[in-house]
């Protein structure tokens, strides 16, 4: 099934620079797979070392967050677009040293 | 160096106000390559939090959109920290996920002088930058003093109030 993924700059070193690149699977997480096998790297940029989605990226299927759609288990069909953005996020926290 | 136009740095610092003392957050948009901050989108802190700001998901995929279909992207990234120096955090620079845009931090902390700063933050490393304002009118009624942090000193710079 043809799936078009939405790349953001910041990944776009392992699409040869392209905006959007077609895809295919049942779930996110077999999406993610399938782009790996074009563009080596791209999963490992999205996931952490356990395989959960990282906290740093938000994907999008259509117009949803996939983290209230499943997560990982997010299922696509046919058609669907995927959106990858770097989550925007930061703030003072709870700092521990000056400058920190 | 950001070049940020007078009326867009007191919108944000405007907002950075209103919202005190939780934290601001938001973009200036500009054509993509072009490193102009021109259009001013401020955003919802989907956290409402004194310590932590974070867009909205559905916000910013809309904001997103918008921007690249007018090939867009943020220049800008700004937020502020309402009780510490506006300088990135560690939680700041592990989100910054935006290599080319401008961080641009605003301390709120003291009420009457607002610390507005810039950096670019690539891949882990923080680099101060000068910020320059340009199209700024001259107010005799200014009421707000703005700190530039690249410059060390106080300057006094004449806002719309």
């Amino acid at each position: 099934m043809a799936i078009e993924v939405r790349v953001p700059t910041i990944l776009r070193s392992y699409t040869g620079g392209q905006k959007a690149v077609p895809g295919s699977g049942d779930t996110v997480a077999d999406l993610l797979a399938d782009l790996d096998t074009r563009h080596p790297g791209i999963r490992a940029r999205l996931l952490t070392e356990d395989g959960a989605l990282h906290r740093f990226v938000n994907v999008y299927v259509n117009d949803e967050d996939v983290r209230f759609l499943g997560g990982l288990d997010a299922k696509l069909n046919d058609g669907d677009s995927v959106t990858i953005l770097p989550a925007v996020a930061g703030g003072a926290g709870q700092r521990d040293t000056a400058g920190g | 160096m950001l070049t940020l136009d007078a009326a867009i740095l007191d919108a944000i610092v405007a907002h950075a106000r209103r919202d005190h003392p939780d934290e601001a957050c938001g973009i200036v948009a500009g054509p993509v390559g072009s490193d102009e901050a021109r259009r001013y989108i401020p955003m919802v802190n989907a956290a409402r939090s004194m310590t932590f700001y974070e867009f909205d998901p559905g916000e910013y995929l809309r904001v997103w959109r918008e921007m690249d279909d007018s090939d867009e992207e943020p220049v800008v990234i700004y937020h502020s920290h309402t009780a510490t120096e506006a300088y990135p955090s560690r939680t700041d620079v592990s989100f910054a996920g935006w290599p080319d845009a401008h961080y641009l931090l605003v301390s709120t902390r003291e009420p009457d002088v607002t610390e507005v700063r810039s950096y670019r933050i690539v891949d882990g490393a923080v680099t101060e930058e000068p910020v320059r304002v340009v199209n700024a009118t001259v107010d005799s009624t200014a009421v707000q003093s703005y700190l530039f942090g690249h410059d060390r000193k106080p300057v006094d710079y004449e806002c719309r109030a």
